[in-house]
C-alpha cells in the first residue's frame, strides 16, 4: 500500500464531503436541511475541480478554476430560489417537513 | 500531505457531520457555516485565492445568511414533534454509504493518468480577469442572465400570495 498522493487525499475528502451531503439529503425532513445538503455536496465537487485543476497537467488554462467560479455563482442562485420555493410551500401548507406535503392539489 | 491539510480536512468534515446530525436547525446552519470556512482554507491551500476569497463571499456572506432566514421565516426554530430524521432514513444512510464506497474505491483504484504537477501554479488574480472576459465570456454573459432571472423568480416565488376562490 503506497501513501496517497495530494491529489487523492483531496479527492477522497471530496467524496466523503459528497457522501455527508447526501446522507444529508435523505436522511432529514425539514427542506431547507435538503438544500443545505444539495449544497453540500456542490462544495465536494467544486473541491474536486480545484483540486483536478492544481494537480492537473496545465493549471495555467484556468479550466478548473473557471469551472469552480461558474459553479459558485450558479450555486448561489439555486440556493436563493430554492430557499424561496421553501418559504413559498410554508405559507401554502403551514410545514417546511416534506413528508407533510404530499398532495399535488393547491 | 501537510499536516495543515489533514487539519483542514478534519474541520470541513466535522462541520459537515455536525450539520446533518445536530437536531436544531439554527446549530446545523452554524455547522455549515464552518463547513464552508473550511473548504474556503482548503481552496486557499490549493493555491486558488480567487476562489478560496469568493467562496468566503458567497457561501459565508451571502448563502448562510439567506438559509438563517429561510430557518426564521418558516419557524424551523422550533422541533418537531415527529422527529427531525425521516422514516426511511436508514434507506438514506446505505444510499450514502454505497456512493461513498464507490467512490472512494475508484479514487484508490485508479491511477493518475497525468503526472502529478507540484510546483505551484503561478496564475493572479490578473490572468483570471483577462480569462473572465477573454475564453470565458459567453459563460460569464450566460450566468450573469441566469443570476438576473434567479433574482427575479425568487422575488416572484417568495412573493404574498393573492387570495383566491377556492
Amino acid at each position: 500500500m503506497t501513501a496517497v498522493t495530494p491529489l487523492a487525499g483531496y479527492l477522497l475528502v471530496a467524496a466523503l464531503l459528497f457522501a455527508i451531503g447526501l446522507a444529508g439529503a435523505l436522511v432529514r425532513r425539514n427542506a431547507i436541511m435538503v438544500l443545505i445538503g444539495i449544497e453540500l455536496m456542490l462544495n465536494a465537487a467544486n473541491l474536486n475541480l480545484i483540486a483536478f485543476w492544481r494537480f492537473g497537467p496545465h493549471p495555467e488554462a484556468l479550466t478548473g478554476m473557471m469551472f469552480a467560479i461558474f459553479s459558485i455563482a450558479v450555486a448561489a442562485a439555486e440556493a436563493a430560489v430554492g430557499l424561496g420555493l421553501v418559504i413559498a410551500i410554508y405559507r401554502h401548507t403551514n410545514a417546511a417537513e416534506l413528508d407533510k406535503i404530499d398532495r399535488m392539489k393547491g | 500531505m501537510s499536516p495543515i491539510f489533514y487539519l483542514l480536512a478534519a474541520l470541513t468534515l466535522a462541520g459537515g457531520l455536525a450539520t446533518v446530525l445536530l437536531k436544531h436547525l439554527v446549530h446545523a446552519a452554524l455547522a455549515v457555516t464552518i463547513a464552508f470556512a473550511g473548504l474556503a482554507l482548503l481552496f486557499l491551500q490549493l493555491d486558488a485565492q480567487f476562489a478560496g476569497f469568493a467562496q468566503i463571499l458567497v457561501y459565508i456572506g451571502a448563502v448562510a445568511i439567506l438559509i438563517v432566514f429561510a430557518i426564521l421565516l418558516t419557524h424551523g426554530a422550533d422541533l418537531p414533534k415527529e422527529g427531525v430524521f425521516s422514516k426511511t432514513w436508514l434507506v438514506g444512510l446505505i444510499i450514502a454509504a454505497g456512493v461513498f464506497a464507490v467512490l472512494g474505491w475508484a479514487v484508490l483504484a485508479s491511477v493518475s493518468a497525468v503526472p502529478q504537477q507540484n510546483t505551484m501554479p503561478a496564475v493572479t488574480v490578473h490572468d483570471i480577469g483577462n480569462a473572465l472576459v477573454g475564453r470565458y465570456v459567453l459563460p460569464l454573459e450566460i450566468v450573469a442572465l441566469l443570476l438576473t432571472a434567479a433574482t427575479i423568480g425568487a422575488v416572484i416565488v417568495a412573493m404574498h400570495e393573492k387570495e383566491r376562490p377556492r
